[in-house]
């Protein structure tokens, strides 16, 4: 009886030390596996491990040493820096809730995010950045379980007309974009005050009088690209699923007519004598000017 | 004749069928499974529930002729509290956990508020977003990052078609809003198994559940969790209730 209990824990310890070694070798493993994550830009080949030195160098500041956007002058800027082991990027060419492509983080260190302390890396190589590219990726389990979503395919862009604009404006007020960005791309629609990112932290539309570039770049591909994949955590939706390519070059031409410097888009809603959209009147009394 | 009459007869061979199939497939699970009713209470009193302001969106605002008011607690008249979902949290067979209903949950945005405000769906369970107003939406369910679900953001414009999607794992609960109409918020709770959302009379029914003794769990989200075990015997609905106490 006495022989029989203790051979019982005997093989319950064994059990429950096997078990146990084989948890931390899967951890182990896990480790080791992030730490192999790779990059592919075109035909350049990021290392994570060539990546760590240059992020403890350039990075480790503000996005912190464990990733999380906690680093020591985190605390000193607002936007915040992003949280890498998270795996939620705002300049993605991949739909809402996927990840991004190894070129969209590639993009993002090499253009910088405007109006926020995110500078353009230019002075890093490409191999550097695609090494950092690795890097960033191995803080999120996600890339390691997941694949970036199917690229957004934007179909060539036609050329600038006035019936385009013009009907651009339509899509600003059907979609309403004015809600956030105001009704002239002031940044002061009735819901821009109001607005939090995903950690209910304050947060303001974009101001299309505010300069020349935008978030996620500053071609009419970026711009195409921003609204219809959207940027993800902050309160900025993709457009994806309910507007044409044909409806969103419309509105990308639109747009251009808001901002400061001259384009031809500009000449073509003063030749036309567009004016603002009135918010709440019905859309055949938008239409007669 | 005779070629005329067979397609005819092969079809009607396969209604019969095909009907029979599903009539018996209908049958068993109804004899086999129970069922866990009860209603839900708040003690005392409820909070008050402060009417919206939506002037800053006339669409919004006309569309009631009285207010909307907040729903963070929802009391019927005779004290049941809404909005509860109760789920089996403990003790649900493999087989019964993976089942997923087929009936898709509708998720409207009307009158600018959720309707639901708090909606209940099993993991996988097609959830069908659909846009009534005459005013664009975004949709930004929030899960918990770095969890199972992954959190997106998608505008409605008015009259864009409903689309449906699901979630991939347990969560309760996801908090939904829209950023362009601040007050409107709800939460989606995800769970694997049987399930029941509280009306404002209180009460929930969950049906098919195989005979077993459970661990069910209420969720508010205002008030919290309470949990407590129920024991169902086949054909026979068992009932629990649970009572909430206002703060």
């Amino acid at each position: 009886m006495h022989n029989r209990s203790t051979s019982l824990l005997l093989s319950a310890a064994v059990v429950f030390a096997f078990s146990a070694a084989c948890w931390a070798q899967v951890t182990q493993y896990d480790e080791e596996q992030r730490m192999n994550m790779e990059s592919h830009i075109g035909k350049l080949t990021g290392h994570a491990t060539a990546g760590e030195p240059l992020y403890r160098r350039f990075c480790i500041g503000c996005h912190g040493p464990i990733g999380d956007g906690e680093g020591e002058n985190a605390q000193w800027i607002d936007p915040k820096p992003r949280n890498f082991t998270l795996g939620i990027f705002k300049c993605r060419s991949t739909p809402t809730g996927t990840l991004p492509t190894d070129e969209d983080l590639f993009d993002t260190v090499g253009r910088g995010l405007v109006n926020s302390n995110m500078p353009r890396w230019f002075p890093l190589s490409d191999q550097n950045r695609a090494d950092l590219v690795a890097y960033v990726k191995h803080f999120s389990p996600r890339f390691a379980k997941e694949k970036p979503g199917s690229v957004l395919q934007i179909p060539p862009e036609p050329p600038v007309t006035d019936e385009r604009v013009k009907a651009g404006q339509e899509v600003f007020r059907h979609a309403e974009c004015w809600k956030c960005h105001g009704v002239t791309g002031r940044a002061n629609g009735p819901s821009a005050d109001t607005l939090t990112d995903d950690l209910n932290r304050p947060i303001k539309p974009f101001n299309f009088h505010d300069g020349t570039r935008f978030k996620c770049g500053e071609t009419d591909r970026d711009l195409y690209r921003i609204f219809m994949t959207g940027l993800d955590s902050t309160p900025m939706p993709s457009f994806a699923d309910n507007l044409k390519p044909e409806e969103a070059w419309d509105l990308v031409m639109y747009l251009r007519s808001l901002q400061p410097m001259n384009t031809p888009e500009k000449a073509i809603a003063k030749k036309l004598g567009l004016k603002p959209i009135s918010p709440n009147a019905a859309p055949a009394q938008s239409e007669t000017k | 004749m005779k070629s005329v009459y067979k397609p005819a007869a092969i079809l009607a061979v396969l209604v019969v069928v095909a009907l029979g199939l599903l009539s018996t497939g209908r049958h068993v699970s109804a004899a086999s499974e129970g069922k866990v009713t009860g209603s839900i209470k708040l003690e005392g009193t409820a909070p008050h529930m402060r009417a919206i302001d939506m002037s800053k969106d006339p669409t919004c605002a006309k569309q009631h002729s009285t207010p909307a008011h907040l729903e963070n607690v929802v009391v019927g008249s005779g004290g049941g509290l809404a909005n509860v979902v109760v789920y089996i949290s403990q003790g649900l067979p493999a087989s019964a956990a993976a089942a997923v209903p087929s009936k898709p949950i509708d998720w409207d945005q009307k009158g600018c508020m959720y309707q639901p405000h708090v909606a209940g769906m099993d993991v996988g369970q097609q959830l069908k977003v659909i846009n009534s107003d005459p005013t664009t939406h975004n949709i930004h369910p929030m899960p918990q990052p770095g969890g199972g679900n992954i959190g997106w953001n998608k505008s409605q414009p008015q009259g864009s078609p409903p689309f449906t999607t699901s979630w991939k794992a347990e969560e309760v609960a996801i908090p939904v809003k829209c950023n362009i109409h601040p007050w409107m918020h709800g939460y989606m709770v995800v769970v694997k198994g049987p399930y029941g959302v509280s009306d404002e009379s209180g009460s929930f029914s969950l049906d098919n559940v195989p005979p077993g003794t459970y661990t069910l769990t209420a969720w508010h989200e205002t008030y919290g969790t309470q949990t407590q075990k129920v024991t169902v015997a086949a054909g026979k609905p068992a009932t629990v209730n649970f009572t909430f106490k206002a703060k």
